[in-house]
């Protein structure tokens, strides 16, 4: 019986305690930086677009809310004819920005883009495309990667050395 | 009596039962830490206007295999009875539709009355949940109308009439809380019963019967039950401010808004013991009932009548 006493008695105690609600559009809850929500993709330090249509981020999407084509430029660069996000499918899981090899797609804290009409929320490559490199600031793929491509030949990357010619190292005696 | 006192006590007390869903909700939310209902109009009172519309705008299902006559009539009765009951309240010296010398046996017959709302409310609607939840309620509201017709008997000793304005006026030197402190305990956890208010929700128990006697009721016959429950606690809440604090009197103000006052502090108190009590199992509330309540307001009778013959005679 006076545990039912002491109960109310608690309750009534919490008409001054603060209320936990965050009243949300006037009062916004901080988003730490790395927050997954809307998906953006990113360019390259010298501007050009990350992506190398690859489809790893489509083939590991759970939702399959991503289809892009892939096409070539005269360099036999890669690059996405089209990229297409359904937001309205999509469940901001990252495991497309975990797929990504070159750090192409990323995922922003921004999450207020709610649409009236859900073929609004189907965004193409170039609402996408963001101008800057995103997290990764000095990331370059082609600059990493051993391929030759137009403007670097192949041994010309980052942390590569000449290629070898392996010729020399065969037996001459054979 | 003036008719126009009728409209304006029926208008007030229906707005107040459903500024009274309002208030709960704010209110649980300020006992829980939240806001509640907070973005429809000033404090978000025009939520239940809201509400209201989305409610009359609903499909009154009747289920095929019901009985129509009382399932409809059933939401009716509960209404009907508790606004009957407001016939004897006296909001103030002038303000009171009916002076009838039986007022408390007429307030404590009406709130009987309502059980049949629930009889027939759960049995009409064929269906094990709605039968189960009137069976308890049945059960919990005859055991608790006993003690809750006991517990008043103090009340009209001391007050020597069961007219509830008589009442009020007898307690011009000491509000009747003091000398029946037990009555008001009992007549209190009576009122909680008979409302079905949180301690005492088994009929309703969502968790084990869907939503109890009114489960297979949806839009505005649904709305009557929820109505007949805000009238209850508001019934409840008046009869105890004027069975037991005095009613109307006080100082400075006028007598209305002191009513007014001392309500709403009791419609509050409802609403806090929603918020904080859990619902007992079915044999305890029966035991409490049987076992400590109603002994304890029997005895709390043979001792005011012989500390009252003491005193008088």
């Amino acid at each position: 019986m006076f545990s039912l006493l002491r109960t109310i008695w608690l309750v009534l105690k919490h008409t001054f305690a603060k209320r936990e609600t965050v009243l949300y559009p006037e009062e916004k809850a901080y988003a730490p930086p790395r927050a997954r929500a809307r998906i953006i993709l990113t360019r390259d330090p010298d501007g050009e677009e990350r992506c190398v249509a690859c489809n790893l981020c489509a083939a590991a999407c759970p939702v399959d809310c991503i289809s892009l084509q892939a096409t070539e430029d005269e360099h036999g660069r890669r690059y996405p004819e089209f990229f297409r996000i359904n937001f309205s499918r999509c469940i901001a899981c990252g495991l497309c920005e975990e797929a990504c090899p070159t750090y192409a797609i990323q995922l922003t804290p921004d999450f207020e883009f709610a649409e009236r009409k859900r073929r609004d929320l189907v965004y193409e490559k170039e609402d996408l495309l963001i101008s800057g490199p995103g997290k990764y600031h000095d990331y370059s793929f082609y600059r990493q990667a051993g391929l030759a491509i137009g403007g670097k030949g192949k041994g010309e990357g980052d942390q590569d050395r000449p290629p070898v010619d392996i010729r020399p190292l065969f037996d001459a005696r054979e | 009596m003036q008719l126009w006192v009728l409209v304006v006590i029926l208008v007030a007390v229906l707005s107040i039962a459903a500024g009274t869903i309002i208030l709960e909700r704010r209110l649980l939310a300020l006992w829980q830490d939240r806001y509640g209902p907070n973005r429809a109009g000033p404090f978000g009172v025009l939520q239940i206007v809201a509400d209201m519309v989305k409610i009359f705008f609903k499909e009154n299902w009747i289920p095929p295999f019901a009985d129509k006559v009382a399932f409809v009539i059933a939401p009716a009765i509960i209404v009907t009875t508790i606004l009957l009951s407001f016939a004897v309240v006296p909001f103030s010296p002038l303000f009171v539709v009916s002076r009838l010398n039986v007022g408390l046996l007429f307030f404590l017959g009406m709130t009987s009355l309502g059980v049949y709302s629930i009889i027939l409310g759960g049995w009409s609607a064929n269906s094990k949940y709605a039968l189960l939840g009137s069976i308890r309620s049945i059960v919990q509201m005859l055991s608790y109308e006993v003690f809750m017709g006991l517990s008043v008997v103090g009340v009209v000793m001391l007050a020597g009439s069961f007219n509830v304005t008589d009442i009020v006026n007898a307690q011009r030197k000491i509000w009747f809380v003091i000398p029946q402190i037990i009555g008001f305990v009992t007549f209190f956890i009576g009122g909680l019963a008979v409302t079905h208010r949180i301690p005492f929700d088994l009929p309703e128990a969502e968790n084990e019967l869907v939503a109890g006697y009114h489960t297979e009721y949806s839009g505005l016959s649904f709305g009557m039950f929820y109505v007949g429950e805000y009238l209850g606690v508001f019934l409840i809440s008046s009869m105890t401010v004027t069975l037991f604090f005095g009613g109307w009197l006080g100082p400075v103000l006028p007598p209305l808004l002191w009513f007014l006052i001392k309500t709403f502090v009791f419609v509050c108190f409802f609403i806090l013991i929603r918020g904080s009590l859990g619902r007992p199992r079915y044999d305890q509330l029966l035991a409490f009932g049987w076992k400590l309540v109603l002994p304890l307001s029997l005895a709390n009778i043979v001792v005011t009548a012989f500390v009252y013959m003491a005193v008088k005679g």
